[in-house]
C-alpha cells in the first residue's frame, strides 16, 4: 500500500468518470499536438525549400502561385517567359546567379522539371546511383519518385501533360532514366530533373525537331539557343542576388521594366502562412476549449467525490494520516488524470497523423511524419502538471481542511 | 492506561460539557453508556484525539494528548487507537486485504502482510481477502472494520456505537469479536453505545 495505489485504486473504481476524462484532455492534447507536429514540419520544409533562392521571375499572375509553382511545384505555372526577356535579367549587376526552369509535364503527378545541375546543386542533392542527366531525354529522378514509382534506372516512361497522370501523354518522346538522388528532405525528392531542351522535345511533337544549325553566340539562359533568341521560352528563372542591395531594387526593376514578374519567396510564405493561420489559429482555439473543459470536469469530478469520500478522509486520518497526506493524494489525483490524458493524447496526435500520412500520399510528398518530436511537447507534457494541480487545488483544500469530528460524529 | 482530568468541552458559548476524573487500567473493558446527546460521542472523540479539548487532560500511556501538535495528535492516533464506528467506513475502492493495510501506511508503520492473514483468521474472514468491500454481507462489513482497528495491536480500541445497526445475532458477534480481539491483542477497550444488549456483555459502565 503506498500513495500512487491509493489514487490508482480511486480512479480505477470509477472507470467512467476517469475515462471520460481522460480521453476530454487527450481529445484536446491530440489536436494541439497535430497542429504543432504539422505546423512546425511544414515551416521547416517550406524554409528548406525556399533556401537560397531570393526571388523567383516567371510571366505576370499571381506572385503567391509563381512561387507555389516554381519552388514548392504544387501548382501550375503562370505562364512562359521569352528567353530574350530573361537575358535581361539574368545579366542584370545585382544578379549572382539565374537558373531556368522549364515546366510543364509531369508523370504519375511528379513534376519533371528541364533545368541545369546549379538546381540540383542548391538542394545540395547527391546521387544515390547513376549519373546525372546529359543528353535530350535523361532523367534523374528524386528519391521519392525513385521509390513511390518503382522507376528504375534504364527504364523508360512518357510523360503527361500538366501535374496528374490524366493529363494529355507525350507518346513519341520517351525519358530514359540514368540515375536517382539521395533524399534530400527538399522538394527536390518529388521531382524528375532533365535539361531544359528535353522539355520543348517533348513538345514540338509534330513539328520539326529541334534546329540543327551550330549556334554561334550560346544564350546566357539556355545554352544550345542563340542569344537573344525570341521564339524559346522557359517557365521562370530562381534568382540568386549579389548583394542586400538587390532586396530593394531587383524586384522593383523587374516588375516595372518588363512584362515580367518577380516575387519573393520569404515574402509569399509568409503572407501563404498569415492565411493558413487564421485556420489554424482557429482549430488551437478549440483544442483550448477542450483542454478548459477537460480541467473543468476534472475539478468538478474530484469535488463530487470528495462529498462521498469525506468518510474514507476521516477514516485516513483517524488512522495516523496528516492533513499533508491526504492533501497531497488529492493533488496526484487531478495529476495523474492530466498526465496519463496528456500522454495519451501526445500518443493520438502522433497516431493520427501517421494514419493520415499513410492514407495521404500528398503528405509523404510534403515530407511530413508522425515519427517526429519536438520539445514544445514537453511543454504540454509539463503543462498538463501544472493544470492537474490547479483543477485538483480547491479540491485538495477541502479535504485539508475536513473536521474528522464532525464528519465521523455524523453530524 | 488512560487518566482524564478535568476535560470539559465548549460546543460553543452556552453549551458547555464537563467530563469527571477517569483512570481506565491498561486492558481493561469500558462501557460509555446515555442517551444521544450525552455526549458519549464527544467523549470518546476527546479520547482519541479526533477532537481538541480546551480544558483538562487526557493522559494516554504518559503523554497528554491535549498538548500534541495537529500533526503529532494524527502519527500518535495511528500508533495507539484503534477505532470502530457505527457505519464500518471501508474504503469501497479497495479490496478487503488493502483496506487493512492502510491501517499500518497511514500509521507509518510496517505492512505485514502475514498480519493481515493472521487478523482475518481471528475474525473469521479468511476467504474474503481479496473481496471487494461492496460484496461483503453487513456482518462482514464490521468484521473488516473491526480488523483494520485491531491490526497494528493498537493499546486503545475505541468504539462508537458498534452494535446499534445490527441484529441480535450479529450484535452479539461484533461484541463477542470486540472483546476477543481486545483481549487478544492486550488493548483496553471503550465502548460508547446506548444499545442496552451490550451491559451484560462488558461490567465496567460508565453512565453520563
Amino acid at each position: 500500500m503506498n500513495l500512487f495505489f491509493l489514487v490508482w485504486n480511486y480512479l480505477k473504481s470509477k472507470p467512467l468518470n476517469t475515462g471520460l476524462n481522460i480521453f476530454l484532455l487527450a481529445l484536446g492534447i491530440a489536436v494541439i499536438t497535430v497542429l504543432l507536429l504539422f505546423n512546425n514540419q511544414l515551416q521547416e520544409k517550406i524554409a528548406s525549400n525556399a533556401r537560397g533562392i531570393d526571388l523567383v521571375v516567371g510571366a505576370k499572375g499571381s506572385p503567391l502561385q509563381l512561387i507555389l509553382c516554381n519552388i514548392f511545384h504544387i501548382d501550375f505555372p503562370t505562364g512562359n517567359i521569352k528567353i530574350s526577356e530573361a537575358e535581361k535579367i539574368a545579366k542584370h549587376r545585382l544578379v549572382k546567379k539565374a537558373i531556368p526552369l522549364a515546366l510543364g509535364d509531369s508523370y504519375n503527378g511528379y513534376r519533371i522539371v528541364g533545368t541545369y545541375k546549379d538546381y540540383a546543386d542548391m538542394y545540395k542533392a547527391t546521387l544515390a546511383s547513376g549519373d546525372w542527366w546529359k543528353n535530350d531525354l535523361e532523367v534523374t529522378l528524386g528519391s521519392t519518385v525513385a521509390a513511390l514509382s518503382g522507376l528504375k534506372i534504364g527504364d523508360a516512361f512518357s510523360s503527361a501533360h500538366g501535374l496528374t497522370s490524366e493529363g494529355h501523354a507525350h507518346e513519341e518522346n520517351r525519358y530514359r532514366v540514368v540515375g536517382i538522388m539521395n533524399k534530400s528532405n527538399t522538394v527536390i525528392d518529388n521531382l524528375i530533373l532533365t535539361n531544359i531542351e528535353s522539355i520543348w522535345r517533348v513538345h514540338e511533337e509534330h513539328h520539326d525537331s529541334i534546329r540543327i544549325s551550330p549556334v554561334v553566340h550560346p544564350s546566357s539562359i539556355v545554352r544550345s539557343v542563340e542569344m537573344g533568341d525570341s521564339l524559346k521560352e522557359v517557365t521562370s528563372l530562381l534568382i540568386l542576388y549579389r548583394n542586400p542591395l538587390a532586396v530593394m531594387q531587383l524586384p522593383r526593376f523587374i516588375n516595372s521594366n518588363s512584362n515580367l514578374q518577380a516575387a519573393s519567396p520569404a515574402f509569399e510564405t509568409a503572407r501563404l502562412f498569415s492565411i493558413l493561420g487564421v485556420g489554424v489559429e482557429v482549430l488551437r482555439g478549440f483544442a483550448f476549449v477542450l483542454i478548459f473543459i477537460s480541467g473543468l470536469s476534472i475539478f468538478i469530478a474530484l469535488y463530487n467525490s470528495l462529498k462521498e469520500r469525506q468518510y474514507d478522509l476521516a477514516i485516513m486520518r483517524s488512522m495516523g494520516a496528516s492533513r499533508a497526506k491526504l492533501f497531497v493524494a488529492i493533488i496526484m489525483e487531478g495529476s495523474a488524470l492530466t498526465i496519463l490524458g496528456s500522454l495519451f493524447g501526445l500518443a493520438l496526435g502522433h497516431g493520427v497523423l501517421w494514419i493520415f500520412t499513410i492514407l495521404v500520399v500528398e503528405s509523404q510528398k510534403a515530407g511530413v511524419t508522425a515519427t517526429v518530436f519536438y520539445p514544445a511537447e514537453g511543454y504540454i507534457f509539463g503543462g498538463s502538471i501544472v493544470l492537474g494541480i490547479v483543477c485538483s487545488l480547491i479540491p485538495a483544500v477541502q479535504a485539508y481542511r475536513t473536521d474528522i469530528h464532525k464528519v465521523l460524529a455524523g453530524n | 492506561m488512560i487518566t482524564i482530568e478535568g476535560l470539559t468541552y465548549s460546543y460553543n458559548t452556552e453549551k458547555k460539557i464537563s467530563f469527571r476524573d477517569i483512570i481506565i487500567p491498561q486492558g481493561e473493558h469500558w462501557l460509555l453508556l446515555g442517551e444521544s446527546g450525552s455526549g458519549k460521542t464527544t467523549l470518546l472523540h476527546l479520547l482519541g484525539g479526533l477532537l481538541k479539548s480546551q480544558q483538562g487532560k487526557v493522559i494516554v500511556h504518559g503523554t497528554d494528548i491535549t498538548r500534541l501538535s495537529e500533526s503529532g495528535l494524527d502519527r500518535f492516533r495511528g500508533q495507539y487507537f484503534g477505532f470502530i464506528f457505527q457505519k464500518n467506513h471501508l474504503i469501497n475502492a479497495l479490496s478487503v486485504k488493502n483496506n487493512l493495510l492502510m491501517a499500518p501506511f497511514l500509521a507509518g508503520l510496517k505492512q505485514d502482510e502475514q498480519r493481515v492473514d493472521e487478523v482475518l483468521e481471528q475474525l473469521d474472514l479468511r476467504e474474503r481477502k481479496d473481496a471487494r468491500v461492496q460484496e461483503l454481507s453487513h456482518g462482514q462489513a464490521q468484521r473488516v472494520a473491526i480488523a483494520r482497528a485491531v491490526l497494528n495491536k493498537p493499546s486503545v480500541i475505541l468504539a462508537d456505537e458498534p452494535t446499534s445497526a445490527l441484529d441480535d445475532k450479529n450484535c452479539n458477534r461484533v461484541i463477542e469479536l470486540l472483546l476477543q480481539a481486545s483481549s487478544q491483542n492486550n488493548a483496553t477497550l471503550i465502548v460508547a453505545t446506548h444499545d442496552q444488549r451490550l451491559k451484560s456483555k462488558i461490567k465496567n459502565q460508565l453512565i453520563l
